[in-house]
């Protein structure tokens, strides 16, 4: 099938940028999206054009490095996918696809579809582990935990931190980001002793790095590779706001 | 031969690890401050071992390639890690789980390494748990196990069909606390292209910084690499995309051996190759087998779809062939007796290179809710890539490139042979001997991380605590950084017509079918000669555009496949010096006469240890002897 691409290209971060449209007239409907544009960079290189660059690593959908927006949505059409699955059979012959990176201020473009996503590590680093050496810890058996406790807490973990949430959100507020994390503690005895000092600096970390505010309007959810779900944001929230009225923010680290 | 002494302590099996731990030098606190250690790879391996010696106190320096340590392949593990809780009270012991990894691994994996890796499960699940993985549990609240292949006891713990990521996030967890407490600092979007190695010890690294494309340099008392496979030689396997051994390759250069490079598992249930665009092979886990029954038509070629075909006119053959294991078999058996239907004519699909797996009967069982609970995530992936719902009709499955068993060789202290230069995980070669049985490489990732070489690298680091860092403008700094200068420098120059794609695609198939699967002497001489070809064109004709002072992802890529091609060659030297047939390397010339590997232990009962003697030179053959002293070796036997 024959299609237009047009593809955001910024030679490094401090490039103004621009669309460049591309003709491809042999792509298949049996392609990944990322299979796609291997097809496009095979022939940019031989035409000693530079390549687009953009981020896939697993390809599978587990790893999280793909991120791109593909005709205004993070990952382009489809439910709970990733660019890495996304099958070009979501496309018609003659169709134009628009791809762009993340747009987000704590996301700046690094080169074409790349963009710098290390925001999302210094969040973690405020607060997205559980507080516990190597070594000295009980049985895992010792502290039970519900079944469906467990189980929310896997729907919470499962974010891959592609940052999709983040480039659907009009304000690129990462809560679900911070929920993710947040929750799955939240639900297991294990992340209870720091549990409210964790979503407090969390989010604090996310403001002071210039995500916006969440407004609920769900789109991260909606638009969430791995379906995680804005009950998490929810219980963030309480979380928060118990750590507000026990005045955390103001304890020591 | 003083080079291969594998340090494997006296005494018992089951009191070695424990008596070794207790003669081990220790590094006091205020000395830990002054060593640095290099952390190359952020998969299970690298970020528990790079957590846990911050937490010691050492200084850490890690490195990945990718733009967060959490994208490490680990993530993409599926069905489970294996302990030894015996908390179904089915009879479970570190010794059963060491005898079934020494069998599944054919007898040619080290009895002491593998009995310290099941001796160390149980603190793996509890430190997880600590940690805030979300496993599995029963409605009670207590942990959920499931069985895998090669095994008759449930020991494999799991979340979901996503194991692999919960276990990778929970050391990733690990790792970032440590870096917020400042004791580990982390080089994202670097790609690893020298060690330096200064008096015969390993003090350092260069790498290619990814965004800006400047060389950096790195200094430390010791460099370990966590760095994984090289099962990417097939180009389509289950790996990520950029997954290689180009590291494992650097170290060799830098006269570390490498073990058994022929070792590579293949993983008998994959979504079958769909077309000729395709880029990778996306893995259906083995904890399907609990529940799915493998099975093709009786009759050659048939085409009906599967639910017309009546039961007693599908041939079970895994059920039929190895009635005690039946579907969970170990992965080499399970992957060699479908490729033997397909290429008998028996096999489905398009291609007729698939086999069925099938839910039918578990579903009728267990009811639809008890699959999606335990598999819902897999038949999800499953029916996405393919279109196809697996509740409704079976998978289809065919065999693909997954684990390399071989690696860098390494002693008992997960030490190369290189001094102060160390090996973990899937990089190392020591525990899966000839197949790795499922549910394992996150439980050898872990355990090397967490609780062996944080021990046994201070044995090595308590003799350095008088060597100040060495600076990055010795010389050989300065000659590492030429040297890999002078490789990105050659392979931008070609200016010829073919990319670093085109190229891995073409070796890939070499690989495939000249060393895959099953092997015999003519197609591994015939492969070698291809690779020389194909690798003497890649220097003429490779083709990069882009500049080296930005990001330029071809350039990446071919510093990889330049690697692939002299670690290709080093897989076929060492099938071919094999003459016999253990585990996942399947020699067509020796196998019984219902086609089962034959091995040979009086010649081979050897680790195969490769040195590099110089460029377009043959490598040097040393051999480390297996002993057998708490198993009785025999033939496997699955039936």
């Amino acid at each position: 099938m024959k299609l237009i691409l047009k593809i955001w290209r910024q030679a490094s971060p401090k490039d103004e940028g621009g669309f460049q449209t591309y003709h491809l007239d042999d792509a298949s409907q049996d392609m990944t999206f990322l299979e796609l544009l291997d097809a496009l960079n095979e022939k940019l290189i031989v035409e000693d054009q530079d390549p687009v660059a953009f981020e896939h690593d697993c390809r599978e959908g587990i790893c999280g490095s793909c991120a791109m927006m593909i005709n205004g949505r993070p990952h382009g059409p489809g439910e709970e996918t990733t660019t890495c699955q996304l099958n070009m059979k979501a496309f018609r012959d003659g169709d134009t696809i628009i791809v762009e990176p993340w747009r987000a201020r704590a996301f700046p473009v690094i080169k074409d579809l790349v963009v710098d996503r290390s925001a999302f590590e210094k969040i973690m680093e405020a607060g997205g582990f559980v507080d516990v050496d190597v070594s000295a810890v009980p049985d895992a058996n010792t502290y039970p935990v519900a079944r469906r406790d467990a189980e929310e807490a896997f729907d919470a973990a499962e974010c891959i931190g592609c940052g999709a949430c983040v480039a659907a959100c009009k304000n690129s507020s990462a809560m679900l980001f911070v929920a993710g994390k947040v929750s799955q503690y939240a639900l297991l005895p294990q992340g209870q002793m720091e549990g409210l000092q964790r979503a407090w600096n969390m989010v604090a970390k996310m403001d002071e790095l210039g995500f916006g505010s969440c407004t609920n309007t769900g789109a991260c959810e909606a638009e969430c590779p791995k379906g995680v779900s804005l009950a998490h944001i929810a219980r963030l929230n309480r979380q928060f706001l118990k750590a507000g009225f026990k005045k955390v923010g103001e304890e020591k680290n | 031969m003083a080079l291969l002494d594998s340090k494997i302590p006296e005494g018992p099996l089951a009191e070695k690890w424990k008596k070794h731990k207790d003669s081990l030098k220790l590094v006091s606190p205020a000395n830990k401050k002054k060593l640095d250690i290099i952390m190359v790879g952020t998969g299970v391996a690298g970020a528990a071992a790079a957590a846990s010696l911050g937490q010691m106190g050492y200084n850490v320096k890690v490195f990945c390639y990718q733009d967060s340590p959490r994208r490490a392949h680990s993530v993409a593990a599926q069905g489970g890690i294996n302990a030894t809780k015996n908390y179904r009270n089915d009879n479970d012991s570190d010794y059963r789980l060491f005898y079934d990894m020494i069998k599944g691994g054919d007898f040619r994996a080290r009895e002491a390494n593998v009995y310290r890796a099941a001796e160390v499960s149980n603190n793996i699940i509890d430190q997880l748990t600590a940690q805030g993985v979300p496993f599995a549990r029963e409605y009670g609240g207590t942990l959920a196990t499931r069985s895998f292949g090669g095994v008759q006891v449930s020991r494999t713990f799991y979340a979901s069909g996503q194991t692999g990521q919960q276990v990778l996030l929970g050391s990733y967890s690990a790792l970032k606390r440590e870096i917020a407490k400042g004791t580990v600092t982390m080089y994202e979007r670097r790609q690893m292209l020298e060690i330096v190695v200064k008096d015969g010890k390993a003090r350092g690294i260069v790498c290619r910084n990814l965004v800006t494309g400047e060389m950096e340099r790195y200094s430390a008392h010791a460099v370990v690499l966590a760095t994984g496979g090289y099962g990417t030689i097939y180009f389509l396997s289950t790996l990520a995309v950029n997954s290689s051994g180009a590291a494992a390759y650097a170290a060799y250069k830098k006269g570390a051996l490498f073990a058994n490079p022929s070792f590579i598992q293949i993983h008998p249930s994959s979504i079958p190759q769909l077309n000729d665009y395709q880029s990778k092979l996306t893995l259906m886990s083995e904890s399907l087998r609990n529940d799915g029954r493998v099975w093709v038509p009786k009759q050659k070629n048939d085409k009906r779809a599967p639910g017309d075909i009546p039961r007693e006119e599908r041939d079970y053959y895994l059920e039929r062939r190895y009635p005690a294991f039946g579907n969970l078999v170990p992965r080499d058996i399970g992957a060699r007796a479908a490729k033997e239907r397909c290429d008998a004519g028996y096999g489905v699909g398009e291609t007729g290179y698939a086999v069925y797996l099938d839910f039918e009967d578990a579903i009728k069982e267990q009811g639809e809710k008890a699959i999606r609970d335990k598999y819902g995530n897999l038949f999800d992936l499953y029916r996405k890539i393919t279109g196809e719902n697996p509740y409704k009709q079976p998978m289809k499955i065919y065999p693909a490139g997954h684990y390399t068993m071989g690696g860098l060789w390494v002693d008992y202290n997960l030490m190369t042979t290189v001094p102060g230069l160390f090996a973990i995980g899937e990089a190392n070669f020591s525990d899966h001997g000839a197949n790795r049985l499922g549910a394992s490489s996150l439980m050898q990732g872990s355990g090397d991380g967490y609780f062996i070489l944080p021990y046994t690298i201070g044995d090595y680091l308590a003799d350095e605590i008088k060597n100040p860092r060495l600076p990055i403008d010795d010389p050989e700094f300065e000659k590492a950084e030429k040297e890999a200068r002078e490789r990105i420098d050659r392979l931008m120059n070609i200016n010829g017509t073919t990319t670093p794609l085109a190229f891995h695609k073409e070796l890939g198939k070499i690989m495939w079918n000249h060393g895959g699967m099953t092997r015999n002497e003519q197609g591994l001489k015939e492969g070698l000669k291809m690779v020389n070809e194909v690798e003497e064109r890649f220097y003429k004709d490779l083709k990069i555009s882009g500049s080296t002072g930005s990001m330029n992802q071809p350039l990446e890529k071919a510093l990889r496949v330049a690697a692939s091609f002299e670690i290709s060659r080093l897989m076929l030297r060492d099938a071919l010096n094999r003459e016999e047939s253990c585990g996942a390397h399947f020699r067509e010339e020796y196998q019984t006469e219902d086609g089962e590997a034959l091995r040979n232990d009086d010649e081979y009962m050897y680790v195969a240890a490769w040195e590099y003697a110089g460029d377009n030179k043959e490598p040097k053959l040393h051999k480390e002897p297996l002993n057998y002293k708490y198993v009785t070796v025999k033939q496997r036997s699955y039936k």
